[in-house]
């Protein structure tokens, strides 16, 4: 049997008075990759924050890995200490080396020895293959190059889920595919990640699941291929028809 | 050969053009030059509004001649593209090069020529120009006020003693780099005050300075045995006690004895003075006001209704109040809020004063950077599982910080210039000791001599800091 890593149920939540997420019901096995994809607005972005809590959600539980999401900060950055996430926008520290950036949070939060720290950061950038350029800043960098170094940065800190968040949405069409290949490579590596993108071509490839959203309700879920064989909804026939 | 046509200087004929108007615009400086040095007027036979303006006229046409695009040299391209690009800007450079030629033998006069330095007494001024044996005859004053004479030694030595100290930096080894942060923030001022309370204000509380460093030295050395795990307790705690037990306990007999017998002489603050009663002021509140305003900006943004609100109030307060104000009420109203016997020196009074005023300031200007920062640095800090502190440290404030290098220097050299407002509370620095000197019976009328010698001395100051804001800016220079 396969263990639940991630158990959201019931949950709803609130920008203003405007609901984002309704009724959200979603289990993760260990191990699995789930693609979310959907069209813009539909909370897919909002719902994969909710799992590390860079956002709140107002009702319903999130469980991580056996921790229920709270108030409680202090379970919070250890929840989010295992859960690695990727952004849009990279997000690196600008003024913090390729390789500091990499080793910033195992030093600090992990309380890692610097030289251990370096070493699993020379490694992880090396699966993703910008080992040489370990010693340039983010600035110096493509978005490309940019990305992967975002990638390893999250793995350095040895998280049990990766999140992505639109990972190739602000990047050039050439660079998309190194981006893809270092997450393909992750997803082999059996990572259990959580994906928001509207690459299908690396849903077909990796993704065990995928999750259809709209208007902030889960709204179609199922094997990969079966989903794009035979969509069962009207919503999601329409979305296939449109994207594919 | 080409018609010459005056009105368009061109490439066919482009040394005639450029002799022409280089004779031109060098016979109307060497006019302006003659007027100005040797007061001889040698266009004085053309009737006189002609010969005032003939050097403009002729070095206008001098320059509109010269004025040839691509000629192919190097010098004169690049006159015509910074200094002569249409008619109205070769006017402006003209009226500049005469308004400097002009205005030098004045100067020159005022400043070395006619000035005078020997003597010591009011009586060898008598040229024309200024009077620096003022200067001279009060520079002991004007660089330590009213601080007895014999004892200006320890001013000096501490001044060297921090000077040298803050140079450590420079020759601190890669293993101890880390380390400098930690001494320049909190070490070095603690230091600092050290120095300036106990020894540059001496008296039976220098022994106390002397307890001081007896405790930090033993338990420092004790503290190379104490595991790292415990160092950081280690190091608040034990100095402390070890202080205390050395002031209380073991010396307190003898500590009354020696105090009478052998201390450095006790000079009040009230006479302190000078330019060093500048550097200390300006040093404190800089090291003071850069903390407090950065906790407050940080506060302005906290969720915690209590802190934001004191934060905001704190800042509107003293952005609101004139610090002239805010020096009076130091001085005069706080004092009434203490009880009988309780007493806070006038300098420590003025150096909380100013601090917390710019504090508001640099909290402000903090705030500005943190608010540049885009919102995914604060969301890839809080995903990799820091915490406020850690993410502030580590992530937000090294950005927002160089950010404000500019802003914050902009403040800081605000406050240096602020501080000759401490003469409202009887406090003279240099601008005060100025005007001391000015109203002096026996030193009437040289009251621009002390304040152009004021002048170039914050200048200096001013600039040298200026400069190495810049500096700073530039080492953390990493976009690109």
């Amino acid at each position: 049997m396969s263990d639940k890593i991630i158990q959201i149920t019931e949950m709803n939540k609130w920008f203003g008075d405007f609901q984002v997420l309704k009724n959200i019901n979603l289990e993760v096995e260990k191990n699995k990759k789930i693609v979310v994809c959907g069209p813009s607005g539909s909370g897919k972005s909002t719902l994969i924050r909710c799992i590390n809590r860079l956002e709140e959600h107002q009702q319903g539980s999130i469980v991580v890995d056996g921790n229920e999401l709270t108030e409680d900060t202090k379970d919070i950055e250890k929840i989010r200490a295992e859960v690695g996430m990727v952004f849009q926008q990279f997000n690196l520290f600008p003024h913090l080396s390729i390789l500091d950036n990499c080793t910033l949070a195992p030093i600090w939060v992990k309380k890692m020895p610097k030289k251990e720290a370096e070493d699993l950061a020379l490694q992880h950038l090396e699966k993703v293959q910008i080992a040489d350029q370990a010693n340039k800043y983010p600035g110096q960098l493509s978005g490309g190059q940019q990305q992967r170094c975002a990638i390893a940065r999250a793995l350095c800190m040895e998280p049990k889920i990766m999140l992505f968040d639109e990972p190739t949405s602000a990047l050039d069409p050439e660079m998309i595919k190194e981006v893809l290949d270092a997450m393909v490579n992750l997803a082999k590596a059996g990572m259990t990640m959580i994906v928001v993108t509207h690459e299908m071509g690396f849903a077909k490839e990796v993704a065990d699941e995928v999750i259809f959203m709209d208007e902030g309700m889960i709204v179609e879920r199922a094997e990969t291929k079966e989903f794009f064989a035979n969509p069962k909804s009207d919503r999601t026939k329409l979305f296939l028809s449109q994207i594919l | 050969m080409n018609k010459l046509n005056f009105l368009q200087p061109d490439k066919n004929n482009i040394y005639t053009y450029l002799y022409t108007g280089v004779i031109l615009v060098a016979i109307s400086i060497f006019i302006v030059f003659l007027n100005s040095f040797f007061n001889k007027d040698i266009v004085s036979f053309l009737p006189g509004p002609i010969s005032f303006f003939l050097p403009l006229i002729l070095g206008f046409i001098g320059l509109h001649l010269i004025r040839i695009d691509y000629s192919g040299l190097r010098f004169l391209d690049s006159i015509n593209k910074n200094i002569n690009t249409n008619n109205f800007n070769a006017f402006l450079s003209l009226l500049i090069v005469f308004v400097v030629i002009k205005s030098l033998p004045p100067l020159l006069s005022w400043f070395i020529l006619d000035a005078n330095i020997a003597g010591d007494s009011k009586d060898v001024c008598t040229g024309s120009g200024a009077c620096w044996t003022y200067i001279k005859i009060w520079f002991n004053r004007f660089m330590y006020g009213m601080y007895p004479n014999a004892e200006q030694w320890r001013i000096n030595l501490s001044f060297i003693a921090l000077a040298f100290l803050g140079t450590i930096g420079f020759f601190a080894t890669e293993k101890f780099k880390k380390y400098l942060t930690l001494y320049y923030v909190v070490v070095y001022p603690v230091i600092a005050f050290f120095f300036i309370f106990f020894f540059i204000s001496g008296g039976p509380i220098f022994f106390d300075f002397s307890y001081g460093i007896i405790a930090a030295v033993i338990s420092i050395i004790i503290g190379f045995f104490i595991p790292s795990k415990f160092k950081m307790y280690y190091f608040i705690i034990v100095p402390i006690t070890l202080y205390i037990l050395l002031k209380y306990v073991f010396f307190y007999e003898e500590l009354i004895e020696l105090g009478k017998l052998e201390a450095l002489e006790w000079v009040e603050t009230g006479a302190w003075g000078g330019l060093s009663l500048t550097f200390i002021v300006s040093f404190f509140c800089l090291i003071f006001c850069f903390p407090i305003g950065l906790f407050l900006s940080l506060g302005r943004r906290s969720d915690f209704p209590i802190i934001k609100y004191f934060s905001i109030g704190m800042i509107e307060f003293w952005r609101g109040v004139p610090l002239i104000t805010v020096l009076f009420m130091s001085s005069v109203m706080f004092p009434m809020f203490l009880p009988e016997d309780m007493f806070i020196d006038k300098l420590v009074r003025v150096i909380i004063a100013i601090s917390l005023f710019e504090a508001a300031y640099v909290a402000e200007v903090i705030r500005g950077g943190l608010q540049a920062l885009p919102r995914g640095q604060y969301d890839a800090a809080k995903s990799l599982g820091m915490g406020y502190w850690k993410m502030h440290i580590l992530v937000i404030l090294p950005q927002a910080l160089k950010l404000v290098i500019p802003g914050i220097a902009n403040t800081f050299l605000a406050l240096v210039k602020d501080t000759p407002l401490i003469f409202v509370v009887g406090l003279l620095e240099i601008v005060g000791m100025l005007n001391l000197a000015k109203t002096n019976p026996e030193w009437l009328g040289f009251a621009m001599e002390g304040y152009v010698f004021a002048s170039v001395l914050f200048f200096i100051i001013c600039y040298a800091m200026s400069k190495y804001s810049y500096n700073l800016e530039q080492k953390y220079k990493t976009e690109r």
